[in-house]
């Protein structure tokens, strides 16, 4: 539906190939592209407007540089803006010198303020922080039920004593002290900027438990409102920093963009996912890359390293290389790398994959199915397929709850890639090639033409 | 340094690999997917020069009128009697924004020649709204037609959004009530991603259709957000209305299930379905709610809504949100919620453009009274003034 700004390039710059610097004129072109593509990010459109000032300042005579195309130099330059803005001032919450440490969670309604507060907790205790959590929302009904629940599964205590949020946030901290704990999170209840009674509840809750950091929880779907939630919220509680939730969505996430530019405030944490432990803190430049529908190497890497053993890995890719990589290697790999997530989300965190790929819709079962079928598969089988004949496929079908159709397109379809796959890491070992296109021997009928301008330079 | 490169370079391969393997399978599931789909719901077109939707009655007095009967009566006549006021309402309440908004527009206001300008700040108000620059383009060369057919200046610019907005919507959707089956228990289907309001919509709801008369069960399908369960079972006890709830972390299938029987069993006119949030991007989460579908659709014509819930304040991904929930469970309107604060919703334009969609219900608040009908002049006004 969107397309990612390197797509969105490609037209213009077959043109602009092969000379050495780009006119006015170009330019212009370029940075109404620019323009579109961060509009369609929900990047709000007066940020929009001050930013493009930015890149055509910047790209106005810009030399190109000889390793670069027009189009790459162009999308360097937009990434590199996109990270300075995103970025800036470092992250990191106050640790107060006389505990406890108080933080202050605020946003609109249904921003993840709850959630948040939980995966805040795990986060800091892991890092050896003892954390309450106080449910000061006591608007929505069964709210400090929820976060109840949730301290329990992080192993965090929840305090909510009182009847009006501002007491129950001065109580948490006496609480707090009473138990000897070091950090204190107040998770407040949702409330629209523009509900002046509420904000001045807000301003009372912050009065009354002096914060260290006052955190504003954003929604990463979440469109040009973000300017205005964030101004005003930054008005009343003077934020210390912001928490990007549901990122693990298909937003691209320009709200960030707006929010930082809006208050000047750091990005401090992501949510990335339904569970207590899908939280991070934020990366500028993967988000850039993101709002830009780029690949995201760094985050491949971060997930390889977790999921994958790297000696087996290396058995594996030199089994790849020879072209003695078997069913049985093949299922052994798909195993590590499902822990990785998606097989989707892998995919879109390679650069320079087209997007019919990155956009193709996979269906997680699938992986599943073709696991059953290797699974049913004797040892022997797995090192030679060849031998597999027709009473084989049928046995083989039966035991894995599939077709003999479905045996034999996974045996083709695995013959043809291993070859493809034999060729790319050959190249990749022998030149140290830079991961920026498609492997050489991809049938480019398949891919629908060559991959876009690569992802940041690796090293 | 030179191990992780090597590990991620086999990474990259595998994976593309292994993608490479199973794409052909995926592709042709999909096609068979699309090809049934195709011939189950054919894009309305759109009518050419649709009946405004007619006005509800508005009973005078409060108290006097009869619970419509079950089947018969469409919830276009419901609200009326709770809430005689309520076209005021929508504007009451995002009149207190209007500032903000006006100061855009506000050039155009000062009247003169149509220029460039004048058509640059048209486009940017409506970017700003969440309109999105497809809908964008199309609503203002629309609205170019209309000025050069009328002469207008520009101080008639906002006058003709209003017109050309309404216009669009009243061509996409000519039917925005909800509907009841004819005969037996109706079942309507919350769904939507986290944290945009199915919870609280299904209360409201549950509320409108109890001062109706009609027996209301409110079924808690969210089993996997902490105290979601309670947050409904409180709402029910508040309204004073049935709830059927599983197990935390349980299987929703099964508080469904449960559901149907009990609203059988009881002679509940009404079940309101309440799931668990989902990124649209979670496929197995995606294909729980399928199946919650099909187990209510176990007895034939009980389903007649899925209402799609979507925050105001959602920008562009709601249009991707519109397209998967539609795509897995052909979602027949949407719920605008928390329409209340200064974000205009304008995304939805952009959905019934694309789909066909209808909005169908607005919701300002946290109150149980603050669901409305959706007005297509009312929201094009809110959006331009």
């Amino acid at each position: 539906m969107f397309d990612s700004l390197s797509d969105r390039f490609d037209g213009i710059f077959t043109r602009l190939r092969g000379r050495g610097k780009l006119t006015e004129k170009d330019i212009d072109e370029v940075a109404r592209e620019i323009r579109l593509a961060l509009l369609e990010a929900d990047v709000n459109v007066r940020v929009v407007k001050s930013f493009v000032g930015r890149i055509k300042e910047r790209a106005n005579g810009a030399e190109v540089a000889k390793s670069l195309s027009p189009a790459q130099q162009v999308i360097k330059i937009v990434h590199e803006e996109l990270v300075t803005t995103l970025g800036g001032a470092a992250g990191k919450l106050t640790m107060n010198s006389r505990p406890p440490t108080v933080i202050l969670l605020a946003g609109l309604q249904g921003s993840g303020k709850t959630t948040a507060a939980a995966k805040l907790a795990r986060f800091l205790e892991r890092d050896g922080k003892r954390v309450l959590l106080v449910g000061a929302d006591l608007q929505r009904p069964a709210a400090v039920e929820q976060l109840r629940v949730l301290g329990e599964r992080v192993g965090v205590p929840v305090a909510s004593i009182g009847t009006d949020p501002v007491a129950v946030a001065r109580a948490g901290i006496e609480e707090a002290q009473r138990l000897g704990r070091n950090v204190v999170i107040v998770d407040t209840a949702g409330r629209l900027q523009i509900d002046t009674e509420l904000m001045d509840e807000l301003r009372a809750i912050r009065d009354a438990v002096d914060p260290d950091d006052s955190l504003l929880v954003v929604d990463a779907m979440t469109g040009q409102e973000a300017v205005n939630v964030a101004e005003a919220f930054a008005e009343t509680i003077d934020l210390t920093g912001i928490v990007l939730t549901k990122l693990d969505g298909d937003a691209r996430g320009g709200a960030a963009l707006s929010v930082k530019e809006v208050t000047g405030r750091p990005i401090m944490f992501a949510g990335v996912g339904e569970k207590l432990e899908d939280f991070e803190p934020f990366y500028p430049d993967r988000m850039a890359s993101r709002i830009l529908g780029m690949g995201d190497v760094l985050t491949l890497i971060e997930k390889a390293e977790a999921a994958f053993d790297a000696d087996q890995a290396a058995v594996a890719t030199e089994k790849l290389r020879t072209g003695d990589f078997t069913l049985q290697d093949f299922l052994e790999q798909m195993r590590q790398m499902r822990k990785m997530g998606p097989l989707q989300n892998l995919v879109a965190m390679l650069p320079g994959v087209p997007k019919e790929l990155r956009n193709a819709d996979v269906d997680e079962r699938e992986l599943g199915r073709i696991e059953a079928i290797i699974c049913s598969m004797t040892a022997e089988e797995r090192q030679r397929p060849s031998i597999i004949d027709g009473s084989r496929r049928i046995r083989i079908a039966q035991g894995s709850g599939t077709s003999t159709q479905d045996v034999n397109a996974l045996l083709k379809q695995f013959k043809q890639v291993s070859q493809m796959m034999k060729q790319f890491s050959k190249v990749n070992k022998k030149g140290k090639r830079r991961m920026t296109g498609l492997p050489p021997g991809l049938d480019p009928g398949l891919l629908g033409g060559a991959g876009g301008p690569g992802g940041r330079p690796t090293g | 340094m030179s191990d992780t490169l090597a590990l991620v370079v086999f990474v990259a391969i595998f994976a593309l690999a292994a993608f490479l393997i199973v794409l052909p399978r995926f592709v042709r599931n999909r096609e068979a997917k699309r090809a049934t789909a195709a011939t189950r719901a054919p894009a309305p077109p759109r009518p050419v020069a649709p009946p405004r939707p007619v006005a509800p009655p508005r009973p005078t007095s409060e108290t006097g009128a009869p619970p419509a009967p079950v089947g018969e009566a469409p919830v276009e006549e419901a609200p009326a009697e709770e809430v005689p006021a309520e076209p005021v309402r929508l504007r009451d309440r995002i009149g207190k924004t209007r500032a903000s908004f006006a100061g855009l527009l506000g050039a155009l206001r000062r009247g003169g020649k149509i220029d460039d300008e004048s058509w640059d700040e048209l486009e940017e108000a409506l970017l700003l709204a969440d309109v999105g620059m497809t809908t964008t383009e199309a609503v203002v060369e629309g609205v170019k037609a209309r000025a050069a057919a009328t002469g207008a200046d520009a101080e008639a610019l906002p006058a003709l959004l209003r017109d050309e907005i309404t216009e669009r919507l009243e061509c996409t959707a000519t039917d925005r009530s909800l509907h009841h089956a004819l005969d037996g228990p109706t079942v309507w289907l919350m769904v939507g991603v986290n944290g945009v309001g199915k919870t609280t919509t299904s209360a409201k709801l549950a509320k409108r259709e109890l001062a109706d008369g009609r027996r209301v069960l409110l079924a808690a399908a969210d089993t996997f957000r902490a105290a979601a369960a309670d947050q409904l079972a409180m709402w029910a006890d508040r309204l004073g209305c049935a709830v059927v709830r599983g197990q935390d972390g349980g299987d929703p299938g099964a508080v469904v299930f449960d559901a149907m029987d009990a609203a059988i069993a009881r002679d509940t006119d009404l079940v309101i379905v309440d799931t668990a949030g989902r990124l649209h991007t979670k496929v197995n989460l995606m294909n729980e709610l399928e199946k919650l579908k099909r187990i209510i659709e176990r007895r034939p014509g009980a389903l007649q809504e899925v209402l799609l819930v979507l925050d105001a304040s959602t920008g562009q991904n709601g249009l991707v949100q519109a397209r998967e929930f539609a795509g897995a469970v052909d979602i027949t309107g949407v719920v605008l919620t928390k329409l209340d604060g200064t974000a205009k919703g304008g995304v939805v334009l952009a959905i019934e453009d694309e789909f066909g969609v209808p909005v169908k219900l607005v919701g300002l608040g946290e109150g149980a009274d603050d669901l409305i009908p959706f007005d297509p002049a009312e929201f094009a006004a809110a959006l331009v003034e």
